[in-house]
């Protein structure tokens, strides 16, 4: 199995106390944990690829964790949750697509166990490409007032025979959200939706 | 944030980055380097004010703000810091002297002060420009600005700042200099530290 090979790693943390409106109480916070790794898959067509995504399992922990550090340490505090990769030139989509699982899931561990699916978002481009990642409700993904997106990229990544790797945590709903729909204190965290 | 503080600040962000490999060369110990950018409101947008004084004291008050910001971000005391640059974008209906009337009068006091030393000139950029606009902050050896190894620059970008009547203003604080320095020139073990230069 090829070895994970890490060049660079980022931290975005944006905590934001209003957009126009009243200061918000709390302020709303968003991180964003990136990684470029090597692609092992650069420059050529491979059929087998999946068992890179057990190799990245403990990376997506290690990511996972270091979001919940940022904002504060406390698991409890993240309500909604994104991921997202950018796969360098030398490399197909579905190198991309190796993130969804060890990304995913190491996010619902560390949560312990969130119900939402992870929303996520993938595409292949070159050094400063920038990616936004969507944001849902960590329990239940139709919640309106968590729904957002965060717009991440790194100057010199991906280089084309690597992958830029990203998760995202944020504390809570938008900071003057107020277009109605499910609000979370009326989850039912039963399906993931609701 | 302290309450007496002037800056009407919308949002802070802070970026750290950290490079283990370099062409497939290991980074040991990986460099680091972190910014702090704020989002404020530009107290004189939109009319022309001769006066700036009042951007020159949030100037000051984002110079501690921001440097604090930057080392909790990389988790060194302030003295252990290397390398450091400024920089501010200015919305719109801004103009480029509100960016120099936070950077240049009063905001280098108090980031010398959580440093320690800084001897050596912030180096500094700045421009007008909109939503998403990119910041190049340049960086330069804290104590001795001709140390060639930590020449370098820090991009920074927020996708939805600076709006029109705001002012993102950056600071970037390092422990480190480039991943793999090898052209020479004035090294930080050589640092006199006398005149910030040498």
């Amino acid at each position: 199995m090829p070895e994970v090979q890490i060049r660079k790693r980022m931290l975005l943390v944006e905590e934001i106390f209003h957009e126009g409106g009243p200061v918000a109480l709390k302020p709303h916070r968003r991180a964003a944990a990136l990684v470029v790794i090597r692609n092992p898959y650069a420059g050529g067509y491979v059929e087998k690829i999946e068992g890179f995504m057990d190799d990245l399992k403990p990376l997506g922990l290690e990511m996972a964790r270091s979001l919940v550090t940022a904002l504060g340490g406390d698991p409890k505090v993240v309500e909604g949750y994104g991921k997202g990769a950018i796969v360098g030139a030398a490399g197909e989509i579905e190198h991309g697509a190796l993130w969804h699982v060890p990304g995913g899931y190491a996010m619902r561990d560390v949560l312990g166990g969130a119900k939402a699916i992870v929303a996520s978002t993938k595409k292949v481009g070159g050094p400063g490409t920038r990616l936004d990642i969507p944001i849902t409700h960590i329990n239940a993904s139709y919640v309106r007032s968590h729904f957002d997106a965060l717009e991440v990229g790194i100057a010199d990544a991906p280089c084309a025979d690597e992958i830029l790797l990203a998760l995202v945590m944020t504390t809570g709903a938008r900071v003057h959200a107020r277009v109605g729909g499910l609000k979370a204190s009326e989850i039912k965290g039963e399906d993931g939706l609701r | 944030m302290k309450a007496e503080i002037r800056a009407k600040i919308r949002k802070i962000a802070t970026f750290v980055e950290e490079t283990s490999t370099e062409m497939g060369r290991k980074v040991d110990p990986p460099t680091r380097r972190a910014a702090a950018v704020a989002v404020i409101e530009n107290p004189y947008a939109g009319k022309y004010v001769e006066d700036l004084s009042e951007l020159m004291t949030i100037g000051e008050e984002l110079g501690e703000l921001l440097t604090q910001r930057a080392i909790a971000a990389l988790g060194i005391e302030g003295p252990s810091a290397e390398s450091y640059g400024k920089a501010a974008a200015v919305g719109e209906n801004g103009e480029l002297e509100h960016a120099a009337a936070i950077l240049h009068p009063k905001l280098g006091v108090p980031v010398r002060r959580v440093l320690g030393k800084g001897a050596a000139l912030i180096p500094s950029s700045k421009k007008r420009g909109g939503l998403g606009v990119v910041l190049d902050i340049p960086l330069g050896h804290k104590d001795a600005a001709f140390v060639r190894s930590h020449f370098d620059g820090m991009e920074v970008r927020i996708s939805d700042a600076p709006r029109a009547n705001e002012i993102m203003v950056a600071i970037a604080v390092t422990d480190s200099g480039r991943p793999l320095p090898r052209v020479g020139g004035l090294t930080k073990e050589q640092i006199k530290g006398e005149d910030g230069l040498r």
